[in-house]
């Protein structure tokens, strides 16, 4: 089934007077339960893909299908909605609330999502156990390391039952050894079903998924499916 | 998301920076305690004077004579002597809305006792004057139903007279002249003080009505056997005054003689009106009052559109984080507005006990009559609410229309 279709979608920036095309006429399409590594130097349209997908932003031109929504076409309400209910974001640096502890922060979306606290606290619990976490409900960030912070932003990402997971460098702020570890965890999800985009400018990340898109100026350069 | 859930989130952010919140929070509890204490002083002050005058006798009606003209110079108030007792039976005979109408003449007299003596107002009335005043007896009694009627030669003083002619002991029983009159004292009025205007109340003698007219009065050339001075009329339902007031001018215009179109020879002054004048223009005062603590309750305010100013920008992150974690633009701007609320809510809350101390420690120390009336405690509440609003709109819509992609890589 095709979870995402992008076609002929362009994105362009206005910085002062010049246009900077950003993604040009792009057209993909990422089946249910894949596992992408979306590659390429800084500059190369990765983030700006990565922001559409993630429905942080709307193309130029083109047309976006996430999970049989037109989502090219919503406007900002329906797409907080789209980001709340069916994408699941892990960041480079993690992006967790400070003084707050890893059940409040793993409950954030649901909260969005108008979930009851009971409720909540136990799809909480679930995800983190989930992630390894089951002694480290009440941390809170600060009292936790590199890779268990990353661990809480997964369980966040996947508690409201996401179509998929977008992860932005996900290794970036890990050394190689945590990195490796956040990496199989995202391989055993993928394995349980769940699609995944990693967005990295690392090889040897890129090579834990099974298919690679590199981008180069705004277009697809490569798109390489190991299966 | 709901409001109890948006109100936790506001509760726990401004548990993160409690002495910055306790600070914001201290320009509205400043504020609002001005307020409270400002406006408890006004509508203390007013309560009292308002209480004056309807110490005078409530439901009260006071005629008096008109000025008159002398080749187009009038000659002020009670210049022309124009009511009579006769008007006074007149008007006491509408029983529909009139239970009492009693007269009273006027005139100023040196009292003598023994080595003091003292100028003072000399009123001549009957034992209906002190109902209608609601002025009752201190000491000794009242004039009897015998000498209310009579030329009786005696006299009931005010305590400032009292204090004048016989600081020492009580004078009730002694003998005191007036005028070359001999006059028994026998009672001693309560205490009135001061009326509205600043007169001593307490500065009087009364006498019976006709002993004034016959005895002390009888030489005076422009003493007229039945005239009268002031006439006091008390009306029975004070929501009657003005029907009461148009029926009296009737009357008296009739016995008058006085034609279509031709100036009243009398003047009806309603206690009601002026009790609502004075209460109004201190109603006035009060409102300057409040209108310059609001000052410091603006200034409150200020200090909450700076903190969340702030706390919007250091929390660029966070409302990245939450935007594209599902909230939507109304869920940032209620989150912040919320808080901003809170803040300035319990500000409030805490500034209305301080101005309830505040203005108890006012009347304590100061002495001045204060009244903290719940309207104020009411609309100090709903104002500092209304501040949380209106300076946490700005600030909340500055947050709520942030790019999520720009603010997501704020550092």
């Amino acid at each position: 089934m095709d979870l995402i279709k992008l076609n002929n979608l362009s994105k362009t920036y206005q910085i002062g007077q010049n246009k900077v095309e950003a993604l040009k006429n792009v057209d993909l399409t990422i089946q249910n339960g894949e596992f992408v590594a979306i590659m390429g130097p800084s500059g190369s349209g990765k983030s700006t893909l990565m922001n559409l997908l993630g429905c942080l932003d709307k193309p130029s031109t083109g047309e976006y299908i996430l999970d049989k929504n037109i989502v090219s076409k919503l406007d900002n309400n329906e797409l907080a909605e789209i980001r709340n209910k069916k994408i699941g974001f892990v960041f480079q640096n993690f992006n967790l609330l400070a003084r707050t502890t890893a059940i409040e922060n793993v409950e954030i979306p649901l909260i969005y999502s108008g979930i009851n606290y009971k409720e909540r606290e136990s799809k909480a619990k679930n995800k983190l156990d989930l992630v390894g976490l089951r002694d480290r409900f009440n941390h809170k960030p600060n009292q936790l390391s590199g890779g268990q912070q990353q661990r809480v932003a997964i369980a966040r990402a996947l508690v409201n039952e996401p179509v998929v997971v977008l992860a932005d460098e996900p290794t970036g702020a890990l050394d190689t050894k945590t990195g490796e570890e956040v990496m199989t965890i995202f391989h055993e999800l993928n394995n349980s079903g769940i699609t995944i985009i990693i967005v990295t400018h690392e090889i040897d990340i890129a090579f834990h998924a099974k298919r690679v898109i590199t981008f180069r100026d705004g277009v697809i350069i490569e798109d390489n499916n190991k299966i | 998301m709901n409001l109890s859930q948006t109100f936790i989130i506001a509760l726990k952010a401004l548990r993160v920076n409690a002495l910055r919140s306790i600070l914001t929070m201290l320009g509205v509890i400043i504020g609002v305690a001005a307020v409270i204490a400002l406006v408890s002083i006004g509508t203390g002050a007013q309560d009292k004077i308002v209480g004056q005058i309807e110490a005078l006798g409530s439901n009260l009606l006071i005629i008096v004579n008109a000025s008159s003209r002398d080749s187009g110079a009038r000659m002020g108030a009670g210049s022309k002597l124009s009511l009579t007792i006769k008007d006074v039976e007149l008007i006491a005979n509408n029983k529909k809305l009139i239970s009492i109408a009693t007269p009273t003449i006027h005139t100023k007299g040196q009292v003598i006792s023994g080595n003091f003596n003292w100028s003072t107002d000399i009123t001549g009335a009957n034992r209906n004057f002190f109902i209608a005043r609601d002025w009752s007896i201190a000491e000794g009694r009242m004039f009897n139903e015998i000498e209310n009627n009579s030329t009786a030669k005696i006299g009931i003083l005010g305590k400032t007279v009292v204090d004048n002619i016989s600081p020492n002991s009580s004078p009730v029983g002694t003998i005191i002249r007036i005028n070359r009159v001999p006059i028994k004292v026998i009672g001693v009025l309560e205490s009135k003080g001061q009326s509205a205007d600043g007169k001593d109340q307490d500065d009087i003698i009364i006498i019976p009505i006709q002993t004034v007219q016959k005895r002390i009065l009888g030489s005076n050339k422009r003493a007229r056997p039945n005239m009268v001075h002031v006439i006091w009329v008390k009306v029975i339902d004070s929501s009657q005054m003005t029907e009461a007031e148009e029926q009296i001018k009737e009357i008296l215009r009739k016995q008058h003689k006085i034609r279509p179109g031709k100036e009243d020879d009398f003047k009806i002054h309603n206690l009601e009106e002026i009790r609502n004048t004075v209460s109004q223009s201190i109603g006035v005062f009060t409102l300057l009052l409040g209108a310059v603590a609001s000052i410091a309750l603006v200034v409150g305010g200020i200090g909450i559109m700076n903190i969340m100013l702030v706390s919007v920008t250091e929390r660029t992150k966070e409302i990245g984080l939450r935007m594209a974690l599902g909230a939507k633009r109304k869920d940032i701007l209620m989150q912040f507005i919320v808080e901003s609320i809170t803040l300035s809510l319990i500000g409030g809350l805490i500034g209305i006990i301080f101005g309830i101390i505040l203005s108890y420690l006012i009347s304590k120390t100061a002495g001045w009559p204060t009244t903290i009336d719940i309207n104020s405690i009411i609309i100090a509440f709903f104002f500092s609410a209304a501040i949380g609003i209106i300076f946490g709109a700005y600030p909340a819509r500055k947050a709520s229309l942030l790019d999520p992609i720009e603010a997501l890589r704020f550092e």
